[in-house]
């Protein structure tokens, strides 16, 4: 008997049943469409924060206080004081940093703000304008503000959309209105038009402020959150790292680099980062998912079991014309994988459908562009590993059949 | 050289302690192309003498050789292969696959054997016009009367152009006019083409239809005799 024969009995066999064979697959279906669904949007998540990530500019290149925290329990340490303002003259000295174009240093917290009767908590950002250009953003009114008004102190801000709604009525004018933060009075000299949830900053609920004004107006502090600086070229980030690691050292006085009081963060580590974060997410989600199709694969075996009991007359008669053992094993057990194999294709096509969709509707709610990405590896093992599961489920059963006797199959009631 | 030679066969079933003993030493031979009826009251040992015959049992003790060839010479598969190529079984409960057309059922032998699969078709549409179901070919059985169900049991035992049919109860579940119909294809089936037959029946009437007639009772041979008045089986006959 041919493979294509076993094959075409086989699915002759499974479509004498044909609501069974439907609802025996109905397991498998489910979990490969959940591996599928998770697998696409882990890389879909991936990808865009990714992209982000990208988008800031592979020569960005962050200082951020505190030692590098290596677990949860050291994020704590990143909220230090470390970083003040010295630090940033020493970061300017051409000598110090020569690869490095702007430095920017940043402030941020959350605060309420205030006009008139309304009130809304922005988050402030304390800024130059190369914030502007990094972040490549541009105020829908209005400008962003100037280094002349970093250096002079001057009360200025730039509001996101979504604190222009809720600060300002319909229609009213915000450019050049006097918002309070904290009791201090800012002119408002930009608006930002409707920008959307970036992964690190919402730019609709920002307050972007000069840093000297919040430091020394609306926080009373002296230190600094962040300092970002700009190396002229990708190729010069890992060098501009290594002088950024021996200025500040030398500023803080620190001889042993195991004691340093400030970590430096490239766009390639955080691209690592996230890579490693989001895909231990993906395997976890997906390692949950594939539970469901051992659950499946146990109802497969069980739902063998009951058809190889039904037809143990027609056991017998294929027996009785000619049937070996091994020609009744391979066809329950082509049964079994057809199912499966089946099953797989239904739970990727579906897969696939859920996961475009659920793209369209993130896309609107984060608006964001939230990419749909077909998991090809996630799909060829899905199906390897549905067809697997029938191999394996069905090879109980399937020897259950093949070890029947002729006569006793044939005489079975 | 007889076709199949028997000698002093037993079969025992032993279930939960219980022993049976089904055929307690039986012996006789038949040659190629004789029609052979067995017969006996329930329980004489008729079925698992045709079981054993048909390479579907195997015997407790004793000799049954087939063709030149001892049974016990033979694995499971080399069995399966035999029971293939050289032999046919028309069951008395038809043992079609249901919702399974009639030709798919009459090509079901064919899938297990070495023929070559381009020739099949012409096989199969043969042995349905051979048995006069032309009309019937997409039908399931469950469309059929019963006398159609056993043509097709029977154009599905010749498929394969076997040297023996084993014939068990054909007529036990038709009425009188289709056990005649069927009776007639199997007489002709022995004068026109030459195939040895094994009836198994327990009605004198069926059995008369045979050449020879081998009787059993408790397992034993009571009598093994030739027909003096053959009934034709196209004259039909009443049950």
């Amino acid at each position: 008997m041919t493979l294509r024969q076993t094959f075409k009995t086989a699915v002759a066999g499974l479509r004498t049943n044909k609501s069974r064979s439907a609802l025996t697959i109905l397991g498998i279906v489910i979990g490969i469409t959940a591996i599928i669904l998770v697998m696409s949007l882990g890389q879909g998540a991936q990808n865009l924060i990714l992209g982000q990530i990208q988008g800031i500019g592979a020569k960005t290149i962050a200082i951020v206080p505190g030692r590098q925290p290596k677990g949860i329990s050291d994020i704590a340490s990143t909220l230090t004081d470390s970083i003040k303002q010295k630090d940033v003259d020493a970061l300017k000295k051409k000598g110090n940093v020569p690869h490095a174009t702007d430095i920017m240093p940043i402030v941020f917290s959350s605060q309420t703000a205030t006009f008139e009767n309304q009130s809304y908590q922005p988050t402030i950002f304390g800024v130059t304008p190369l914030f502007a250009s990094i972040y490549n953003i541009t105020p829908q009114e209005g400008n962003i503000f100037t280094d002349d008004d970093v250096a002079s102190y001057a009360n200025v801000v730039v509001i996101g959309s979504k604190v222009k709604d809720q600060l300002f009525g319909n229609g009213e004018e915000a450019l050049g209105a006097k918002i309070k933060i904290k009791g201090q009075s800012l002119r408002i000299v930009g608006v930002l038009g409707k920008q959307g949830q970036s992964t690190f900053v919402n730019f609709d609920t920002a307050a972007i402020i000069p840093y000297t004004t919040v430091q020394t107006y609306i926080l009373g502090i002296k230190y600094f959150n962040r300092i970002v600086v700009q190396a002229d070229s990708e190729a010069n980030v890992n060098a501009t790292v290594e002088d950024i690691r021996l200025t500040l050292r030398n500023s803080h006085n620190i001889t042993d680099p195991t004691k340093d009081d400030f970590f430096v963060e490239t766009q390639a580590q955080a691209i690592a980062q996230v890579s490693t974060i989001t895909n231990v997410l993906t395997l976890f989600l997906a390692a949950v998912a594939a539970i469901s199709l051992l659950v499946g694969g146990v109802g497969i075996m069980n739902i063998m079991l009951v058809s190889v009991t039904e037809r143990t007359r027609e056991i017998g008669l294929r027996k009785a014309l000619g049937a070996t053992s091994n020609n009744v094993l391979s066809q329950f057990l082509f049964e079994a994988v057809i199912l499966t194999a089946s099953g797989g294709v239904v739970g990727i096509t579906l897969g696939a459908l859920f996961s475009f969709l659920a793209s369209l509707v993130l896309s609107r709610m984060l608006s964001t562009n939230w990419s749909f990405t077909f998991p090809v590896m996630g799909a060829l093992l899905g199906l390897g590993v549905s067809a697997f599961i029938g191999l394996v489920f069905g090879l109980y059963p399937a020897r259950q059949a093949a070890k029947k006797s002729p006569i006793e199959a044939l005489r079975y009631e | 050289m007889s076709l199949i030679e028997v000698k002093n066969l037993k079969k025992i079933y032993a279930d939960e302690g219980a022993q049976t003993q089904a055929l307690c030493g039986v012996t006789f031979d038949i040659q190629a192309g004789e029609f052979v009826a067995i017969i006996g009251p329930s329980g004489s040992g008729k079925s698992t003498l045709l079981h054993i015959l048909g390479f579907l049992d195997r015997q407790t003790s004793g000799v049954y050789h087939f063709d030149g060839k001892s049974i016990d010479d033979y694995s499971d598969a080399e069995l399966a292969a035999v029971r293939n190529q050289k032999m046919g079984f028309v069951f008395q409960s038809f043992n079609l696959l249901p919702r399974t057309s009639v030709y798919e059922n009459i090509r079901l032998p064919l899938i297990y054997s070495s023929i070559k699969q381009s020739l099949w078709d012409g096989l199969v549409r043969k042995a349905i016009k051979d048995v006069g179901l032309e009309h019937r070919a997409e039908h399931e059985p469950s469309q059929l009367s019963g006398g159609e169900k056993q043509r097709v049991a029977i154009a599905r035992a010749l498929i394969n152009n076997p040297r023996i049919i084993f014939a068990d109860e054909p007529t036990g579940n038709l009425d009188s006019k289709s056990g005649a119909a069927v009776m007639e294809i199997l007489q002709a089936l022995n004068q026109k083409n030459g195939h040895t037959i094994i009836l198994i029946t327990h009605e004198t009437y069926t059995a008369e239809t045979a050449k020879r007639i081998i009787s059993i009772k408790d397992g034993l041979i009571v009598s093994d005799r030739v027909v003096a008045k053959r009934v034709d089986a196209k004259d039909g006959f009443v049950k």
